[in-house]
């Protein structure tokens, strides 16, 4: 059937903050869905919360609302622009929650918007596990033995009918939040009880445990309205059940299947789908025994999913652009494919190649976080690696994730004993791969291995295969001969792994490949294995034996010249060229912003008439489509790498002030190597990331910044902080997002703070800075040489001290005079002017009173900038692409200094994913521990700053309970806080100290007992629901933050906000005072907030439309 | 031991023999699936050909004792990437370069299978050789002197030379010795036959008894079977006239089920002509569109002929399928002669058995 002709209009909604579970996956999967949707006519009424998205942006939907994801303000989106239909299976969980709240609560039918793609039924057979499992019993699919359970003595009579081990996952939650494995009662009931809290249905799902050994197996499976199934990709985990998928070494396509069980579980896999009726695309996951054919259906997820990203950029299938064509009525043969153009979408992939993908933890900055990985998601975001023998591509994605490791590095702390080995193995871990590696060092049996981990023996063989190429390495030494350094290079080694095993520099191993010509061929991604011609643009590296075609990458325009070089010569004389270096995987400190970043750059290059040529490795992402950039290399973001896509490529520069730190890091490699950067110099970038250098030039600048000092050792630590006056702010040098920043108030909490810090750097200095109290301010300035233009301040809501990251910010700013605004403008023209900075320079100040201190600036884009260009409307990353390359503002029509205020004030702020991180700490501070952010925009700062808040879930109540416990440097501070809460109706509960305060001063805090002093205590109040928020602040006192952390913990558990600083406090109490006095959910398109009005529903300025 | 891979155009890869001794030649011919190299070895349809399979890794579940097609190894030779020994399922017994050597198969590893495929893809299939220590003009020597694929009927080499009836293993059995029906019978002319297809029928509850491919239509009457199967098979099916006549003298006698070299034989047996396609269909990923629901299957294949449309418009039969992508003919039906055909491999054995429902198509039909 031709596309519906009764559709016209489509709202889509996206997936909001980035969390652990669901990341930048449905950016990618979302904008591609618009354009798709866009490309048949329709017309795109786009909602996420989420301003660093890609698909947020005004060019990619009709109509785009940057406001909360709830029902509430959905409906009111729905009023204003009436859609045909929704799409709810690209905005992962939270798209398909609200979904199905909307269509229960009967919104959709109230305003005749249809639920397109996959129904209603469908979703909520996959994803009620009562239906789910009727309905695979009717199919004849086998699940594991379970039960779904409202209360705990419904557990309970399973556990005691089945046993245990008992895997318990909370129902409609994503990345299995809050599940857990019971072996014993007591885990049974901790596990249970915190997930009937999770589940926004009370419910959960008990189940017994598919045995370790099992083989995980995933499908990506689509379905049309004929009736025509295909899939697109398995994946085999490397890591046996039991551990989370998105925690799970990832490959594709599956390695120990013979064609029977593959064919057996992709036959169960349609017709799951089929049974489902799913319009679009699905993921099945399943275990498989590998020691029968038998299997279970451990899972359907009925939408693109995080393995449906992988899945496509896996095998150059784009699942979610075919999903939402399905979705307005095309079948599957009548959508052209985007790879051959000149098939349809009707067919399976054929992969020529492996795929390895990891995941990335956040274990670096949360060091006490524990690292073991379960059914509960840890990882922030993943890499991915192709290439043609598993090894290699296990290699590569091993250096893509940028953990400091060249290859699968034996564990730091050596020697590690047989006992620590064994621990280490038989619990899944992040660090698993490091301590396969190590068994094999230590010539352990695959057997033992295998008995320890339950991962299957053919990767077992493989990562010994990898220790054995690295022993012969060992033994060559500096004797390495061409023939052995050959093998090495086919065997996927990189020179950093060669050159520590031999001994050999890698600059002499650079040059010796060179002179013998050991270089990758540029293979390409074209669903087909070569069956057919293939237009992607969409490469990776490898070294085969004959590397005869190393330049250019192959492709068949390149096929039709008979001569490779003549071809090359042509294709090079057409176009300039620029390299534009991603930002690698999504961690906690360099999120999705950054990719935005840099598929702007390169929308700007290829506007500016440049062929633009994108390295990254993350599958996440939009950068990594292949349709973004003329030329997609999937590699890793090492200097060998980057240099290896240079040397065939021979761009005019490369660009890397949008990718993050990653690719600042190679800012001094590429320089040395003679590589041309476009935009800031080499020498900018080091000027301004170096302290000492950048000391200097702000002395001479006489812009002030608080006093700090470099120390090597705790007795120079102690002499420095005295000098530079308490409270001082502690970090070691170069670090990324804050890692191992604190404050500190005396000289005990200084010399706690070394001894911890030490272990963390080894031959980087510390840093001891004076701590400015005041308010943080930041800009992002775009300079040319000869102008600047600060396009916004951001003004920090939390004082100095919280993480930049971490801290709400309102654009334009709220509080700051006049004279700080200058001094920040006039500070940031001059330093921009003095570095040399061409593009982009963010600078980060504190202000206390009216003197404005520089705390920090850096050369590269930073994660406010897609922020900021969607409330002021200034493209701040294309200016400064264009700026790199040569252009200046004033050719771009712009003029320097501060742009004009934006009309509407917005709110950034940031959001945790504290609930599946356990043991790791709450509280704010100058380490950055946010995963996403949100934006609020409204027509006033309350207004933005409520929405914002609602935004990021916390939903607190007009009156209930407040917990307060205040270190006493904070207690007069609070006192207004906390009397502004008790007159709004909130009742006060406080430990001893803070109660007595507060009681002597006038407020009727009760009294409750620290945890250390008995029941009922906080921990009580928390556990029993009875609390409804908190305010903690730290205290120095070791032991009264022990208490501070289990309460703040317990609160995350039961998603109870708990707020530690009295900034955000004050905040919170500013909107709920301003949502008492009007009604706060109205709506409005970004096209109508950044002034471009469409002229038939604007409405006045202030006014709120159907009040 | 280095081995090398000589195409008849001149083009020599270097790599490591992981199989037997010797020179070999055949068409050269590649294979897109990701698994199934068992069953591709032993698929007599790649009698005469030399097969590249595109996905590099293989062995990795090694050789087990159930997943055979046919009572030994087909192919001429065999091309891969990266040949393991690192094999790991349960129920291998062996490892893939342990079998290709005991069975004397002539198999070249580390090469470049993806350039090989492309090279293949622009200039259309070839005649190849590979040779085991020895030089390229040794093999090339070989290359020119070897008969062209198309000059040579591979069909007698592998088809049975008795009849027999298919209990779940080959077993040969004199007709007189077979017995009495215990339920529908059916005759397969055994064109090089795939174990698969004989289980399909036996579980779809009829009795498959196989015939030499010499076999006439009485000899196939003579046991009066309910319907004929015609299986797939190797090489040019204009060749085979003794085939298209049997076919000719079933039509329209008994319901015809053809699959594959056997789908060909009809459209010849109709008046219809094939053609070489330039690389062939080999893979399990093929889209076919059926024209009546215009549902889409995944489809296993592997030919290197195909139904030429333009021979058919005074046969009476009509193409029911087609590949979506490039059009060609993968399915027949001829209403008055009760005959069925499709190109593709509905036993898949590699491949997805999105359409193992012809073989219960067929059998109802029967008993209509």
């Amino acid at each position: 059937m031709p596309k519906r002709e009764d559709v016209h209009k489509v709202m889509v909604i996206g997936s909001g903050p980035i969390i652990i579970g669901q990341a930048a996956e449905f950016d990618y999967a979302g904008t591609q869905a618009c354009q798709s949707l866009r490309e048949e006519g329709i017309s795109v009424v786009l909602c996420n919360s989420n301003p660093a998205t890609i698909m947020t942006d005004l060019e990619i939907a009709d109509r785009v609302y940057i406001e909360p994801l709830t029902a509430e303000y959905l409906e009111k989106v729905i009023e204003r622009e009436r859609p045909d239909g929704l799409l709810a299976t690209l905005g992962g969980q939270t798209g398909l929650n609200l979904a199905t709240e909307l269509a229960e609560r009967g919104i959709l039918d109230k305003h005749g918007v249809e639920l397109l793609g996959t129904p209603l039924s469908a979703i909520q057979k996959a994803e009620d596990r009562q239906f789910f499992k009727t309905l695979m019993r009717e199919l004849g699919e086998p699940v594991p033995e379970s039960i779904s359970a409202e209360d705990m003595d419904t557990v309970r009579d399973f556990a005691r009918e089945r046993g245990m081990p008992l895997i318990i996952r909370p129902a409609y939650t994503l990345g299995g939040t809050g599940g857990g494995i019971a072996r014993t009662w007591e885990q049974l009931e901790a596990i249970a009880d915190r997930g009937l809290k999770l589940s926004p249905r009370r419910q959960v799902l008990v189940e017994r445990c598919v045995p370790r050994d099992w083989k995980e197996i995933e499908y990506e499976v689509m379905r049309d309205a004929n009736d025509t199934c295909i899939t697109i990709c398995n994946m085999e985990n490397l890591d046996p059940m039991g551990v989370h998928t998105g925690d799970s070494i990832v490959v594709a396509p599956s390695q120990t299947l013979t064609d029977r069980e593959y064919q057996m579980l992709r036959t169960a896999s349609l017709r799951i789908i089929r049974g489902l009726k799913i319009e679009g695309g699905c993921n099945v996951q399943l275990a498989l025994d590998p020691h029968s054919f038998a299997y279970y259906v451990i899972e359907v997820n009925p939408r693109v999913s995080r393995s449906s990203a992988l899945a496509s950029k896996a095998t150059g299938y784009p699942i979610a652009r075919v999903s939402a064509k399905i979705a307005i009525g095309l079948h599957l043969d009548e959508i052209p494919n985007a790879v051959t153009q000149k098939t349809t979408a009707a067919f399976e992939p054929a992969l020529d190649y492996v795929v390895v993908k990891i995941p990335r933890w956040p274990f670096d900055k949360f060091q006490r976080a524990d690292r073991s990985l379960g059914p509960q998601m840890k990882a922030t975001g993943e890499v991915m690696a192709i290439d043609r023998t598993f090894e290699a591509a296990l290699l590569k994605a091993a250096r893509s994730l940028e953990v400091s490791q060249a290859g699968l590095d034996r564990p730091r702390n050596q020697p590690v004993s047989l006992e620590t080995l064994s621990g280490k193995l038989r619990e899944a871990n992040d660090e698993r791969l490091n301590y396969l590696a190590e068994a094999f060092w230590q010539a352990m049996p695959i057997e033992q291995a295998h008995d320890l981990t339950g991962i299957d023996p053919w990767f077992l063989r493989k990562i010994k295969n990898i220790v054995d190429a690295e022993r012969r390495l060992l033994t060559a030494g500096l004797r390495l001969s061409d023939a052995d350094l050959a093998e090495a290079k086919q065997f996927g080694l990189p020179d950093a792994v060669i050159a520590a095993r031999t001994g050999i520099p890698e600059m002499t191993l650079r040059a010796r490949r060179a002179a013998l010509g050991l270089r990758p061929s540029y293979k390409m991604v074209d669903t087909c294995a070569a069956e057919f011609e293939a237009a992607t643009p969409y490469f990776y590296s490898t070294y085969e034996n004959d590397s005869q075609d190393a330049l250019p990458p192959e492709s068949d325009a390149y096929d039709k010249t008979s001569s490779a070089d003549t071809a090359a010569a042509d294709i090079r004389k057409q176009k300039p060229r620029a390299i534009v270096i991603g930002s690698g995987p999504i961690r906690i400190g360099q999120g999705i912003e950054f990719d935005y970043c840099s598929v702007h750059a390169v929308w700007a290059l290829r506007e500016a008439g440049y062929e633009a040529i994108i390295i990254n490795n993350n599958p996440e992402t939009v950068s990594t489509d292949f349709d973004t950039s003329d030329r997609l290399y999937f590699e890793p973001l090492t200097f060998e790498d980057v240099m290896n896509v240079i040397e065939i490529e021979k761009p005019e520069g490369v660009i890397l002030q949008f990718g993050g730190q990653t690719a600042l890091n190679l800012a001094e490699q590429l320089h040395e190597a003679g590589v041309p950067i476009l935009g800031s110099s080499f020498s900018a970038i080091d000027m301004a990331e170096d302290r000492e250098r950048l000391d200097t030039l702000l002395a001479e600048l006489q812009i002030p910044r608080p006093p700090g000092r470099a120390v090597s050792s705790p007795a120079e630590a102690l002499r420095a902080a005295e000098e530079v006056g308490y409270p001082a702010l502690v970090r070691p040098s170069y670090v990324l997002g804050g890692r191992a920043m604190e404050i500190v108030y005396n000289p005990d909490e200084l010399n706690g703070y070394m001894k911890h810090v030490t272990q963390v750097t080894t031959d980087r200095p510390i840093w001891i800075d004076h701590y400015v109290l005041g308010v943080e301010v930041e800009v992002d300035a775009l300079c040319d040489g000869t102008d600047v233009l600060i396009p916004g301040i951001m003004e920090h809501i939390e004082r100095a001290g919280v993480h930049s990251g971490d801290s709400m910010a309102v654009c334009p700013p709220q509080t700051l005079s006049p004279r700080v605004i200058d001094q920040v403008v006039e500070h940031a023209t001059r330093l921009a002017l003095r570095l040399g900075v061409r593009g982009l320079l963010n600078v980060q100040y504190v202000a206390q009173g009216e003197e404005v201190f520089v705390l920090e600036a850096n050369p590269r884009a930073s994660r406010t900038a897609p922020y900021l260009s969607k409330i002021t409307g200034i493209p701040i990353i294309r200016l400064a692409t264009l700026i790199s390359i040569g252009r200046t503002l004033a050719e771009l029509g712009y003029k320097g200094g501060l742009a004009p205020e934006p009309i509407h004030p917005a709110v950034k702020a940031p959001v945790f994913s504290f609930g599946k991180l356990s043991k790791v700490d709450v509280q704010l501070g100058p380490e950055m521990k946010s995963t996403g952010e949100v934006m609020g925009i409204d027509t006033d700062y309350a207004g933005a700053l409520y929405k914002a808040l609602v935004a990021c879930g916390i939903e607190v109540p007009e009156q209930g309970v407040l917990v307060v416990t205040l270190a006493d440097r904070d207690k007069a501070e609070a006192l207004p806080v906390v009397r502004e809460f008790e007159r709004s109706g909130f009742q006060i509960y406080a430990t001893s100290g803070t109660a007595n305060f507060l009681v002597r001063n006038g407020t009727s805090a009760r009294t409750v007992c620290k945890i250390s002093e008995g029941s009922p205590n906080t921990l009580d109040l928390i556990r029993q629901n009875r609390v409804d928020l908190i305010i903690n602040t730290l205290s120095p006192s070791h032991r009264v933050e022990e208490e501070g952390r289990q309460m703040r913990r317990a609160a995350v558990e039961r998603g109870i906000p708990c707020l530690t600083s009295l900034d955000t406090a004050r905040a919170l109490l500013y909107a709920l005072d301003k949502r008492r006095q009007v009604e706060m959910i109205h709506v409005r398109s970004m096209h109508e907030y950044v002034g471009h009005p469409r002229s038939e529903d604007e409405c006045t300025v202030g006014g709120h439309e159907e009040a | 031991m280095k081995a090398l891979l000589c195409l008849e155009d001149g083009v020599t890869f270097e790599g490591e023999s992981v199989g037997a001794p010797g020179i070999v030649t055949g068409e050269v011919v590649f294979n897109t699936g990701m698994t199934g190299y068992q069953e591709i070895l032993t698929d007599p349809s790649y009698s005469g050909q030399i097969v590249t399979l595109t996905y590099p890794l293989i062995g990795n579940y090694g050789i087990n004792a159930e997943d055979f097609q046919s009572a030994r190894t087909q192919v001429a030779g065999f091309v891969v990437r990266q040949s393991t020994s690192d094999a790991s399922n349960w129920r291998s017994k062996e490892t893939l370069p342990e079998f290709l050597a005991d069975r004397g198969v002539v198999a070249i590893s580390g090469i470049d299978t993806r350039t090989l495929t492309r090279l293949l893809r622009s200039q259309g299939v070839m005649m190849g050789g590979i040779g085991v220590g020895v030089t390229a003009e040794e093999v090339m020597e070989r290359v020119r002197k070897a008969p062209a694929y198309t000059s040579h009927d591979y069909v007698r080499s592998c088809s049975t030379p008795t009849p027999y009836l298919w209990t779940g293993k080959p077993e040969a059995v004199a007709l007189d010795e077979i017995g009495p029906a215990t339920s529908t019978r059916v005759a397969v002319l055994d064109l090089g036959v795939k174990y698969n297809i004989l289980e399909q029928l036996r579980a779809s509850g009829v009795e498959p008894i196989v015939f030499p491919c010499t076999s006439s239509a009485d000899a196939l009457l003579q046991i009066d079977p309910a319907g004929v199967v015609l299986t797939p098979g190797p090489g040019d099916p204009a060749r085979l006239d003794y085939v298209v006549e049997t076919t000719r003298d079933l039509l329209g006698k008994r319901p015809l089920f053809g699959i594959c070299l056997g789908h060909q034989a009809i459209a010849h047996a109709l008046g219809g002509r094939t053609f070489k396609l330039k690389f062939g269909h080999r893979g399990s990923n093929h889209p076919v569109r059926d024209l009546e629901t215009g549902r889409v299957y995944i489809t296993s294949q592997n030919h290197g002929f195909a139904v030429d449309p333009e021979g058919l418009e005074s046969s009476g039969a009509a193409i029911t399928q087609v590949n979506i992508n490039d059009g060609t003919v993968e399915g027949l039906r001829h209403r008055d002669a009760d005959a069925f055909s499709i190109q593709y491999h509905p036993e898949a054995s590699p491949g997805p058995s999105d359409s193992s429902y012809l073989f219960q198509e067929f059998v109802e039909r029967l008993h209509r």
